[in-house]
């Protein structure tokens, strides 16, 4: 197993390197900084840190307010509070009028794993990738997070940014490159591809070496950006392999997996199997027992892959 | 302090009534929109617009203009007539409020309509997004200055309370709200659907400046303006006490006026009224 970093302690980092390059980023966080460690910003740049308190749509709106004027501002809280709470500020305050505001997703997915549902967010992406002018980014893991940031905040326009506070493997080393609407083809493959995003493209890896014993040969492509999707990428993918595989820590519905489909059913229909949440609820326990639990485990993946093996089959 | 000539107050006053005509033109040819609220709150838009405010209609996107939020945004028609004479764009656009493809959408659209500076429309934004906008300002160390009209009825938003408490702790006394406090809302009178009992108080207790005023009266207006901008180290509220509908008689003080259009025989009254008051 690589080392693992927290892709929390990495964007953290990572907005500290930005306050310095770049005068005109804010950074608002509603009371919940050290947790999601935008602190970091804070203590090295207080004049342009605000916390806003619990009040996360009036934090939303504040950010559009700035935006305006030509800051950049990342607003920071937990990814459920950002689509549900400020839901309607985003909307209407930050995608409507395409202000450029960063919205800094934390604790995606079932990363807060022993605060239970409450803290989970398992509909994020689906609710981020609804609203119109919205760029919707996921990462993989901290080397990912670290050169996302800047991309970001180079971008002109909104973007919904999820991040974790899971603490995963790192996978990409040091020449990794983030290209925002680009896929990264992390393994060659003819037989099957799996599409993965956020802390899953790990465990996609992991299921690799056991889909290369049974003689499967696996693409893998990883999709940080939902939306705009790499078009290009998947539909190449579904052409040469055939089948399909979608890979993440959300719902199965409105996701990544539904985001393909849509594409795929368009352009290059093939079998598609989808890993994520049922559309379930979670509950409290350890990360990697609960992603396990509630159908992500590297079991399911190779599950996933054998039954769209056997549909593509058919299809012969 | 704060005196200003009769012949300025004479000026607004006539311009106020001829933007209530238009509106209630724009409304009836639209067959769509709110006048009750367009009515009442037109006085105040019309002090800070032809007064108060530091702009360039010809230069929207100006760094250091004052802004202002219409955060009762369906109080459009009354923003849009005022844009439109200060020249931000074409006169001809006001007939075509709310049609397809039009400039002047139902609630202000910033990257429709040249000199709305946030688009706005659902209530309980506007005060929060002039607290960041007056945030910008410190940090660039400029001195221009943000309004924000809220509705009585938005204050029911709880958005309202996060932001006066937040404006409050950042000392923002380049922020200015005016609460257009025609104690109507779309359902109802306030004291009905929501009671807002105590207003200044309330806005006291969160440490704004509070200064009530009769919202229709030029003088009162433009003196209070002032007084906010002179406020040091806190945002003020101005509280408006205005009438909803304000100026047609079958309309004022009517829950019924909120979001309707007049039809044939309502806007030939209303017309003949806003013109009797022409001195």
């Amino acid at each position: 197993m690589n080392k693992k970093i927290a892709i929390r302690d990495a964007f953290g980092e990572a907005l500290v390197d930005l306050g310095y390059k770049n005068n005109k980023v804010v950074v608002l966080d509603a009371d919940v900084s050290h947790s999601t460690k935008t602190i970091k910003f804070g203590e090295k740049f207080p004049d342009r840190f605000f916390n806003i308190g619990v009040a996360e749509a009036n934090m939303m709106n504040i950010a559009a307010g700035f935006a305006t004027c030509g800051f950049i501002p990342f607003v920071s809280t937990f990814s459920f509070l950002a689509c549900l709470r400020a839901g309607e500020q985003i909307r209407t305050s930050v995608a409507y009028p395409k202000l450029n505001v960063k919205i800094a997703a934390g604790y995606g997915g079932l990363s807060d794993s022993y605060d239970g549902t409450t803290h989970q967010s398992v509909c994020d992406i689906a609710i981020a990738r609804s609203i119109p002018n919205m760029t919707v980014i996921v990462v993989a893991d901290a080397q990912e997070a670290k050169i996302a940031v800047p991309a970001i905040a180079k971008y002109e326009g909104p973007v919904f940014f999820r991040l974790s506070r899971a603490e995963v493997p790192i996978i990409f080393n040091e020449d990794h490159r983030f290209e925002i609407g680009k896929g990264n083809l992390l393994k060659e493959g003819s037989d099957v591809t799996l599409v993965a995003t956020g802390i899953m493209v790990a465990r996609s890896l992991e299921a690799l070496g056991r889909l290369e014993k049974e003689g499967i040969n696996a693409r893998v492509i990883e999709i940080h950006t939902i939306k705009p999707l790499d078009k290009k990428i998947l539909i190449k993918a579904a052409k040469e392999t055939g089948a399909i595989v979608t890979i993440e820590e959300h719902s199965i519905l409105g996701g990544l997996g539904s985001a393909v489909a849509e594409l795929l059913t368009k352009h290059q229909p093939v079998p598609m199997e989808m890993v994520g949440i049922l559309d379930t609820f979670a509950e409290s326990g350890s990360y990697e027992e609960l992603l396990d639990k509630y159908g992500m485990g590297v079991s399911d993946i190779i599950k996933a892959v054998k039954k769209v093996l056997k549909r593509k089959k058919s299809l012969i | 302090m704060f005196s200003h000539s009769s012949e300025l107050v004479k000026e607004l006053e006539e311009k106020a009534r001829r933007f209530r005509v238009e509106i209630v033109k724009m409304i009836y040819n639209a067959q769509s929109g709110h006048p009750g609220g367009s009515l009442s709150a037109v006085d105040i838009l019309t002090c800070l617009y032809f007064h108060q405010m530091k702009i360039k209609p010809q230069n929207p996107s100006w760094e250091d203009r004052d802004r202002f939020i219409l955060s009762k945004g369906h109080a459009a028609p009354a923003l849009y007539v005022i844009l439109a004479e200060l020249g931000y764009f074409s006169k001809e656009n006001l007939s075509t409020l709310r049609e397809i493809g039009s400039i002047l959408q139902g609630h202000p659209d910033m990257r429709k309509t040249p000199g709305v500076d946030i688009s706005t429309g659902s209530l309980g934004n506007g005060l929060s997004i002039g607290i960041g906008m007056a945030l910008s300002a410190k940090l660039c160390k400029k001195d221009y200055h943000i309004h924000v009209l809220v509705g009585d009825g938005e204050c029911n938003e709880g958005e309202i309370w996060e932001a006066a408490m937040a404006a409050a702790k950042y000392k923002l006394d380049n922020l200015t709200a005016i609460c257009d406090f025609n104690r109507v809302q779309l359902d109802g009178p306030i004291d009905k659907i929501m009671p807002l009992d105590s207003l200044p108080e309330k806005w006291n207790a969160f440490n704004w400046s509070v200064v009530q005023i009769n919202g229709h009266k030029m003088d009162e207006i433009l003196k209070a303006l002032d007084e906010a901008n002179q406020i040091k180290d806190k945002p003020t509220i101005i509280i408006a006490h205005t009438i909803k509908g304000r100026g047609v008689s079958f309309m004022e003080n009517k829950f019924q006026w909120h979001g309707k259009a007049p039809n044939r025989e309502e806007y030939e009254i209303a017309l003949q009224e806003l013109e009797a008051t022409k001195e």
